[in-house]
């Protein structure tokens, strides 16, 4: 909480409604706003961005500066401040309008050190910056109060059932650790010594149930922001033709995507509700040797960022290395191994290519000749949505913020295992811990310091 | 009709500390005792210091308190706890000889220039308007001040339990002080009633000490106080032993005999000093529980029973003690008892502990709902030092929680209250690890100074010591060493974990580490670096412990010095003392009242409240925002004692000295 109220960091949101118009805006204001631009951004010349600040506008990429893949394209708006909405330096990026190029490139920003903006914080920013008088001061007052309201009306919204359960359920177990820690520390005399192999697998259990959580959280953004699906397979295994098929009898959910450079090889479908972004990795090799080595690198990125690769095999040829070689690459991904031209009469089995690949599914289709796609639409459905996600169901965590706890809670815990590892004393060990509840309580708005007490008073027969 | 400049009700460990250090600040100073004889009585356990607390006593040290130089003065026994637990844990703590530790601190009282120390029972506060002027005391004598810091302990409406029997009585038999609650109230404070208790004392000729542990005391060659030297003496040992399932039985079979479960007890009692009733009822699988037999002091044959505090009757005190092995002759010198006191809600205080709506009237010690000698001596400290503040017309000492335990304490109290009687934990701390008992000097250093409590020459070597610690860190980081075989710098050369750590294995220590990166390596102290370290200068003691703490623990200190800047940040957003809530649009109702009601000092003291949303807290910023541009710049007088003094004492810390920016005026934002 204090966190949203000191000014001098750099805070970044999505500035547009999610989701509607061909355009969406990420917002970044602060000290690093310039900084942070110059990571994620390359012009069309490839180059980063002049530091000199002066205001322009400029077209280029968005890169994820993690793994150099590309994001997507943009127009970045740089406003030096004091001549900015928030009197701080502020740098715009507009990409593709529809959740998931927004999303990523909010990701990508936040990853290079911009904390996600509280609601109404950069209308507090730009008052508390700007010049302004007390009858400005309470309709900014009244724009903070509203916003703070809906999102926490839409966070409580978003906390529904599931998540706030078993986030709860969580916080509560590592406030009952914590407590085991703590206890230790202020009442070293009333309890035995902490049982260290123990507590590191509690927070292993932790660490596992969050990584649940997440995987729902992942599941959640699918239903409401669509899943990217890669498709991957060696020349001439049909891949494209699996693309038009898939299109064919869907409606396209983004007619035209003007002036991009992925027309050909990557579109928007609707499988069975959901929004899907298929990418044919396919499009980006078969192009003129001076940029191969470019697509190949594309085309792994799209792998890694999928949420599920469909690997196409012939299935009317055997194995051969090349086949191989996709699928080492494919390995530890979520995968449907899709099994092609089965009109052509069929010399490969599952299990075969199974050998090599686990799939969440293996389906045999005809992409030319129309055969077996309703089975793919479902398999795909089903692994996009974790499989046990009902279409209109709640979804269990979509929410960003909530996200970035978890993964907050999640990190101290990895560290507090470490520590526990390097043989780091307990006060210290307490610090990751706390954190993690700390985090989690963002998520169901509680705070820690009193829970931990009763938690010890609760637990351990303490005091002389 | 005697005038004073400060006059403080009550020689405790609150009252002494509040009276040394205002008349140490050139103050005529008055203190009012029920019992001069009583002066820094120890009523409950002999024990001063652990978790926590031991925190608070060098800090009361590092402001230029007396508690730490009593305890070094008066020790039976010290240990150093947690010594395995992490450097923001390891806690001092001591037994005290009660009578000797009495006596050294009556001894300081009565020679301080400044203060007279009288016999008194306080009745009434003299009122002139808002403003307390002077006491009354129960044969009538007026003595005038232009403040007064009341520390009433377990005195204030005292009324001891024994069994059915009850009376109104301060600690250990003193008389109790009834008439001042009703004056208290009549001037508009809300009061709440507290309990606590302590055990039984036993003869020590009466124990059989072979069938207990033995726990002796460590040779440390340090104290309590930073400016104490070696303090070897010969110590005391105390003595566990446990008690038994008849024990347990012995007390279900009474409990309708136990004033906190036949209802005469209405008083809340603390759940970290629950007494051996209260533990036999909530845990009922424990089949036993510690007893620590421990001296009071050396000339007395009379011992505490720690761990088996009781308001059950005698006869069952009795039988309970001779249930237990070692005490099974035991003869009771003294009875167990609980004893049932008036507090004020302290949320009525301001973070300089003075009464709101009652100018110059400052509260310390278990009067604000505390309990513990440390606890109460850290708010004397406070009160006194406020209390000089305010007369002096210099600016205000508030510690914050970055900054101090004394911080946490009374940020707590003031802005959340307490519903027990309230006790210093280390897991209260945010930043524990940056407010270790080994750095209270280093990090109050400049606070101390500029209240004028320690000595330019003190504050000097505080100073010489952080250039020692920063010279030497900056050593080690260039001082490479050469590879060579490594089971000399190991602890435990033996040890296969710790080559399992790296540092047994030679790939594990590459050519070129510094001394510092070795140092980082859990298994690697100070001491143990010193074979492959021969240029080494020879630094004290102090200088090696904070070195060795900044190398291994540096990325965390790092990471809470960050998170303790933010909130000193919030600390900055000064609330005018007269702001209107209720003329603020856009805050909740809940936030709206509970801000008019703790009136906090700082937009950081805000956000702690509970029912207060970030929401709110924008609310309120945007508000200060605009008001500080409609309107003059209103300075309230610097407030250098909330500015931070360097949370580390090394490191990146120093913002600002005690003279640097801190509030020019009610400034919300830096920009």
């Amino acid at each position: 909480m204090i966190d949203n109220m000191s000014m001098d960091d750099t805070i970044a949101a999505i500035s547009t409604p999610v989701g509607e118009g061909g355009i969406g805006i990420v917002r970044i204001s602060g000290p690093r706003a310039i900084p942070i631009a110059r990571e994620v951004f390359r012009t069309a010349q490839g180059k980063r961005l002049n530091v000199a600040g002066k205001r322009r506008v400029l077209y280029g990429i968005v890169m994820d500066p993690a793994t150099g893949e590309q994001v997507d394209e943009a127009l970045v708006t740089i406003m030096p401040g004091p001549a900015s909405y928030t009197r701080e330096d502020v740098v715009e990026i507009s990409c593709h309008g529809g959740l998931v190029p927004v999303r990523r490139v909010l990701e990508a920003v936040l990853h290079c050190g911009a904390r996600l903006a509280g609601p109404g914080e950069f209308t507090r920013r730009a008052f508390l910056n700007g010049r302004i008088d007390l009858a400005q001061a309470e309709a900014v007052i009244d724009i903070i109060r509203a916003r703070t309201e809906a999102a926490m009306r839409r966070a409580s919204r978003q906390l529904s059932g599931l998540l706030s359960s078993e986030v709860r359920e969580l916080r509560r177990e590592l406030v009952e650790l914590l407590a085991g820690i703590e206890g230790r520390l202020d009442f070293p005399e009333d309890i035995d010594e902490l049982d260290i192999p123990a507590s590191i697998e509690r927070c292993r259990k932790a660490v596992a149930r969050i990584e649940d959580i997440l995987k729902g959280a992942r599941h959640g953004r699918v239903m409401r922001e669509g899943a990217m699906v890669a498709i991957v397979g060696k020349t001439n295994v049909g891949k494209s033709s699996l693309l038009n098929a898939l299109l064919r009898h869907e409606r396209a959910i983004v007619a035209d995507n003007p002036g991009t450079t992925r027309d050909t090889v990557e579109d928007m479908v609707d499988i069975r509700g959901i929004p899907v972004r298929l990418v044919d990795t396919a499009g980006l090799r078969e192009v003129d040797d001076a940029v191969e080595r470019m697509g190949i690198q594309r085309a792994l990125a799209a792998m890694q960022s999928a949420d599920l690769v469909l690997v196409v095999v012939d299935s009317s040829q055997q194995l051969d290395t090349q086949d191989e070689q996709v699928i080492d690459q494919v390995a530890g991904r979520p995968a449907i191994l899709v099994l092609n031209k089965i009109d052509l009469g069929c010399r490969l089995s599952e299990d075969v290519v199974g050998r090599f690949l686990r799939p969440v599914a293996a389906v045999r289709v005809s992409a030319k000749a129309g055969l077996g796609m309703e089975d793919l639409r479902d398999a795909i459905y089903r692994s996009v949505t974790g499989g046990h996600v009902e279409a209109g169901a709640d979804p269990i965590v979509g929410n960003l913020r909530h996200v970035v706890a978890l993964e907050a809670a999640r990190d101290s815990l990895l560290s507090a295992i470490e520590a526990f590892h390097r043989g780091l004393p307990s006060d210290i060990v307490a610090i990751d811990v706390r954190e993690s509840v700390e985090r989690l309580g963002e998520i169901t708005g509680e705070t820690a310091s009193e829970a931990v007490i009763d938690s010890i008073f609760e637990q351990f027969c303490v005091g002389k | 009709m005697q005038h004073y400049d400060v006059i403080v009700v009550g020689t405790g460990h609150a009252g002494c500390e509040a009276a040394l250090a205002s008349a140490r600040l050139g103050l005529r100073t008055l203190a009012l005792s029920i019992s001069i004889e009583n002066t820094a009585l120890m009523a409950c356990n002999p024990s001063i210091g652990g978790p926590g607390k031991a925190q608070l006593v060098r800090e009361i040290d590092a402001l230029g308190g007396e508690m730490a130089r009593n305890i070094d003065r008066t020790y039976l026994q010290l240990r150093l706890l947690n010594t395995s637990k992490g450097p923001a844990v390891r806690s001092l703590r001591a037994q005290a000889d009660k009578r000797a530790y009495q006596l050294a601190m009556r001894g300081v009282l009565e020679s301080e220039k400044n203060l007279d120390l009288r016999e008194a029972t306080v009745e009434s506060l003299l009122v002139n308007g808002s403003r307390v002027v002077g006491v009354r005391t129960s044969a009538g004598t007026e003595f005038l001040a232009r403040a007064v810091v009341l520390t009433t302990g377990t005195y204030l409406g005292g009324r001891i339990h024994i069994g059915p029997v009850n009376f109104a009585s301060g600690p250990q038999g003193q008389h109790a002080a009834t008439a001042l609650s009703e004056n208290l109230r009549s001037l508009g404070l809300e009061l709440m009633r507290f309990k606590t208790g302590t055990s039984p004392r036993i003869r020590g000729r009466s124990v059989d000490f072979g069938r207990m542990t033995e726990i002796p005391g460590e040779d440390l060659g340090y104290g309590f106080s930073f400016e104490t030297g070696s303090t070897k003496r010969e110590q005391v040992p105390c003595w566990l032993t446990y008690t038994t399932r008849r024990t347990h039985d012995i007390i279900r079979a009474n409990l309708s005999r136990a004033p906190l479960y036949s209802g005469a007890i209405t008083g809340t009692g603390p759940r970290y000093c629950p007494s051996i009733e209260v533990k036999v009822v909530q845990f009922p699988s424990r089949d036993r529980h510690q007893v620590f037999i421990e001296p009071q002091g050396r000339d007395t044959d009379e011992f505490y029973v720690a761990g088996l505090s009781t308001s059950l009757p005698e006869d069952v005190q009795n039988d309970m003690i001779h249930s237990i092995p070692g005490l099974e002759d035991a003869v009771i010198v003294r009875p167990g008892y609980a004893i049932e006191y008036d507090c004020i809600v302290p949320t009525q205080l301001k973070p300089t502990l003075e009464v709101k709506g009652l100018e110059g009237l400052f509260c310390a010690g278990q009067i604000n709902g505390t309990s513990g000698y440390e606890e109460a001596a850290s708010q004397g400290i406070i009160a006194g030092i406020n209390a000089a503040m305010s007369i002096l017309g210099r600016a205000p000492l508030i510690l914050s929680r970055a900054q101090a335990y004394i911080g946490v304490l009374i940020d707590d109290l003031v802005t959340k209250g307490t519903a027990e009687p309230y006790r210093m934990m280390t897991s209260r701390a945010e930043y524990r690890l940056l407010l270790r008992q080994d750095n209270a000097d280093l990090r109050l250093a400049d606070v101390a100074r500029s209240v004028g409590l320690i000595s330019q020459e003190r504050y000097e070597r505080i100073k010489e010591k952080e250039s020692m610690i920063k010279a030497e860190l900056d050593r080690l980081s260039r001082t490479y060493v050469i590879n060579r075989p490594l089971e000399k710098v190991s602890g435990d050369s033996r040890d296969d974990e710790a080559r399992g750590h790296g540092l047994g294995s030679r790939e594990a220590y590459p050519d070129g580490a510094s001394l510092l990166d070795l140092l980082r390596r859990p298994e690697v102290t100070y001491d143990s670096l010193g074979p492959l370290d021969p240029q080494r200068p020879a630094i004290p003691r102090g200088v090696a412990e904070q070195v060795e703490i900044e190398a291994k623990y540096s990325g965390y200190i790092a990471k809470a010095t960050r998170q303790a800047q933010r909130v000193l940040r919030m600390e900055d957003h000064r609330i005018p003392p007269d702001l209107d809530y209720g003329s603020l649009q856009g805050l909740s109702r809940e936030a709206r009242e509970k801000l008019a009601s703790i009136r906090p000092v700082t937009v950081g003291q805000a956000s702690r409240i509970s029912g207060v949303s970030p929401a709110d807290i924008s609310v309120l910023m945007v508000y200060l925002r605009a008001r500080s541009r409609s309107m003059p710049c209103t300075s309230q007088g610097p407030q250098d004692s909330s500015a931070p003094s360097g949370c580390g004492g090394i490191g990146p810390a120093s913002r600002s000295g005690p003279n640097g920016p801190g509030g020019e005026c009610s400034q919300v934002s830096e920009g």
